[in-house]
């Protein structure tokens, strides 16, 4: 998710065209990797891995610095809008605040809710409020938990979910937040009373399947669009075999006013995977991160279409993906273990 | 008394007390894992009052999420191993609850079945042998129903406590015949078609039951066979079963152990698990589905052994607490584990080649880890063993001799795989 709205764009500067998307750098790591997120002056990608690692690759370099200090994997990356410090929550239960660009990092301090843990089981999102006083996480156990971004305190605990909270995001007027859950609930919380506001419906991003016994789906992405007329939801639908996560992707659209879901984008060919992640561009598109049976994909919708306008496929799967704020630049997360950088525009003579 | 079947064989049904009197007969000399068989000990005391729980966690549940987990390796995935009851002992952080009852467990970490079907599996798993086309096996609560079950049993000696289902019967008894089959309890309701049809008084039903039995009578005066018997016990069975329906009602137990097992559909069956045990079935097996995990193995480990966890752990101190640990087999096992490698789909594939079965109660030793994996599973490392190894070894902590046969239409059959062998160190 992107935690700021992406700056409104100059009448001169250069458009994105995602049917000129091409590659625009790689890098190989040792372990496949997990999350991805561009920070917010676009110097850097910040990169999880399932050798419970976060590497910093700095894009003009190519060197990539660790972050060490979670004890399973990380999935859950955010910066505050100043861009100089980054938040690390892992399957471990942890989030650690970092200095973006330390040359040799090592955690700020850690948010704890009890002991070391700012949740019980795995923190699955953070988000960082527009004016940067507030830090937002969701987990394993279904909460959702606000804290002072200043002292690390917490300040207060959203509870409504009934299953594992798998995103969370703040509505970009910041009096706001989402949260979506394994079962597509999206709630919509008031920042200033904790009183949830309402609920949106994205249950056909969740299924309960009989004979695996078991749910499956999610809110695996999530984002407003600049205007914050929309809300974007991806995740899998139409679950035929959980055992082999056979399902379609799915970006559920909302008209954020009413609350009524506006679209569905769904995908022209059975591609039988997940959405990981969704962005709204600032030109009105929506860009999904597509994994699964028929490989990677970076999915782009006009949101008055249920079709998607272009299929770009990957050359393998990617877990998670993050557009710059240059608006041009996507990257992927793969499980091939190497990073890659895509750009939106005719390559350079 | 000894029947005469109209095939002129010998009794097709198990001598079960000879069968025992022999294996008791054989015990003063018997060094392979039965050191608790005593000679002088009455065959229906060696085997009496013993029962068997087999939990049975279907599609393959992940040894590297469960007993053998390897954190901070390649293949270890996002979980971390968490110290248990025993020292030294760890297993997943998925089963905090478990790890607090280790001490009345064992870990076996060295099976290599070499299998990867889940029918062949299974297969392997319930009967501790190899699918052939030409023979077939009973499953080990069948095998289990026949040896400790008392014949004058109102209640069935093997039953399967399934998510769903019909509630039927199962077919897998094979030579000993369908009595040792599993009555299925879908759901954990009660066996279908035992309350009684509307509009038949007990009266009614009591001249109906009278004509059909001396209808049977004079048919068996001249052609009784083995199934014609299983035929006619079911009817006995059935109208038993009718009459204790209630064994088979969960809601009868305490509302504060309701409360312990919890509100998922498995702890609500294994708490009746414990309720038939206490009753007297002697076999019983919970399925807790599902764990087939090709695609976010993680997730669901999550989910499913989050189910699994508490009620596993109530169980198991609960049995121990009532007195009947050391007279119940606890067995909790798979068709085979997962791989260790994790698959582009954060999912785990199947694994017969390096995994985990955990069991407890009855002659297991407490707190034994036998064998073990590399550092990152991908091969047995030590004391390599398998479905056979294991069958033995669940015969031999009831007090049976795994060496002896059974004699079933005729033929004298090992009731164990004469290739394998107990695992003796794992026998208290």
């Amino acid at each position: 998710m992107n935690d700021a709205p992406a700056p409104a764009a100059s009448a001169d500067a250069p458009q994105a065209d995602p049917k000129l998307t091409h590659a625009a750098g790689e890098w190989k790591y040792t372990s496949p990797l997990l999350s991805c997120r561009f920070d917010p002056s676009g110097q850097f990608v910040f990169c999880s891995a399932q050798d419970n690692s976060v590497q910093r690759w700095n894009i003009a370099s190519g060197q990539a610095t660790a972050l060490n200090a979670h004890d399973s994997w990380v999935r859950a990356l955010a910066f505050n809008p100043s861009g100089n410090h980054v938040y690390t929550g892992g399957y471990d239960g942890r989030v650690f605040v970092w200095e973006t660009s330390a040359e040799q990092p090592t955690p700020l301090r850690s948010l704890n809710a009890h002991g070391d843990v700012a949740h019980d089981g795995w923190v699955r999102a953070i988000a960082v409020s527009p004016d940067g006083k507030t830090v937002a996480t969701c987990g394993n156990d279904n909460l959702v938990r606000l804290w002072n971004a200043e002292d690390g305190n917490l300040q207060n605990v959203l509870s409504g979910h009934s299953k594992h909270v798998y995103n969370v995001m703040f509505h970009p007027d910041g009096t706001r937040l989402i949260s979506g859950d394994l079962k597509g609930e999206v709630r919509e919380w008031d920042l200033g009373t904790s009183e949830q506001l309402r609920t949106l419906d994205g249950g056909t991003l969740w299924k309960y399947d009989e004979g695996f016994r078991a749910d499956i789906g999610g809110v695996r992405g999530i984002d407003f669009s600049p205007d914050a007329a929309l809300l974007a939801c991806g995740g899998i639908s139409e679950v035929s075999n959980a055992f082999a996560g056979i399902g379609n992707p799915l970006v559920v659209v909302f008209d954020y006013a009413t609350g009524e879901k506006k679209q569905s984008l769904v995908t022209s060919k059975k591609l039988r995977g997940t959405i990981w992640n969704v962005h709204c561009h600032r030109q009105g598109f929506v860009i999904g991160c597509d994994s699964g049976h028929e490989g990677g994909h970076l999915l782009f919708w006009n949101t008055n279409d249920p079709n998607e306008f272009f299929d770009f496929k990957l050359p393998n799967l990617c877990y998670d993906s993050d557009l710059h704020s240059d608006g041009l630049r996507v990257v992927t997360a793969h499980q091939d273990n190497v990073l890659r950088i895509w750009r939106m525009t005719a390559p350079a003579a | 008394m000894k029947c005469q079947y109209a095939c002129g064989t010998a009794e097709h049904v198990l001598e079960r007390r000879k069968f025992l009197g022999t294996i008791a007969g054989m015990a003063g000399a018997a060094t392979l894992g039965a050191p608790r068989m005593v000679q002088a000990v009455m065959p229906e005391l060696v085997a009496g009052n013993k029962h068997i729980i087999m939990i049975w966690l279907a599609g393959g549940v992940s040894q590297l999420e469960t007993w053998d987990p390897k954190p901070k390796t390649n293949t270890g995935g996002p979980f971390r191993a968490i110290p248990t009851s025993v020292p030294g002992m760890h297993i997943c952080e998925l089963l905090p609850h478990t790890a607090k009852q280790m001490h009345h467990l064992a870990i076996v970490r060295s099976i290599n079945t070499k299998e990867n079907d889940h029918g062949k599996g299974a297969y392997c798993m319930t009967t501790g042998r190899k699918q052939e086309p030409v023979a077939d096996y009973p499953h080990l609560g069948a095998v289990g129903a026949k040896l400790l079950a008392p014949e004058d049993s109102p209640l069935p000696g093997h039953i399967h406590v399934s998510p769903g289902g019909s509630g039927g019967s199962g077919n897998n008894a094979a030579y000993l015949g369908p009595r040792y089959a599993s009555i299925i309890l879908g759901d954990g309701n009660p066996p279908r078609n035992t309350t009684p049809p509307e509009g038949i008084t007990p009266e009614g039903d009591n001249r109906r039951h009278a004509f059909r039995a001396s209808v049977n009578d004079h048919f068996a005066k001249r052609r009784r066979w083995a199934e014609s018997d299983a035929f006619l016990s079911s009817f006995d069975q059935a109208r038993q079963l009718m009459e204790r329906r209630d064994v088979f009602d969960v809601s009868k137990e305490a509302a504060k152990d309701q409360e312990r097992y919890g509100n998922s559909e498995f702890g609500k069956q294994l708490l009746l698990a414990r309720r038939l045990v206490e009753q007297g079935v002697s076999c019983v097996q919970v399925t807790h589905s599902n764990y087939d995990t090709h695609y976010e193995n993680f997730d669901f480990h999550i989910e499913q052994l989050g189910e699994f966890d508490q009620p596993f752990a109530t169980l198991v101190a609960d049995l121990v607490e009532r007195g009947l640990w050391e007279k119940t087999l606890v067995v909790v096992m798979s068709e085979f584990g997962r791989t260790p490698s994790i698959n582009q789909f954060h999912g785990r594939d199947h694994w017969g080649t390096a995994w985990s079965v955990a069991l407890g109660g009855c002659g297991i030793q407490r707190g034994a880890i036998i064998g073990k994996t590399n550092d990152n599973g991908t091969e047995v490392a030590d004391r390599e063993v398998d479905h056979g190894h294991l069958f033995h070894t669940y015969l031999s902590a009831i007090g049976v001799d795994s060496s002896g046969e059974i004699v079933a239409g005729g033929r004298k059959l090992p009731m164990a795989d004469p290739a394998a062998a107990p695992i003796t160190e794992l026998l208290a």
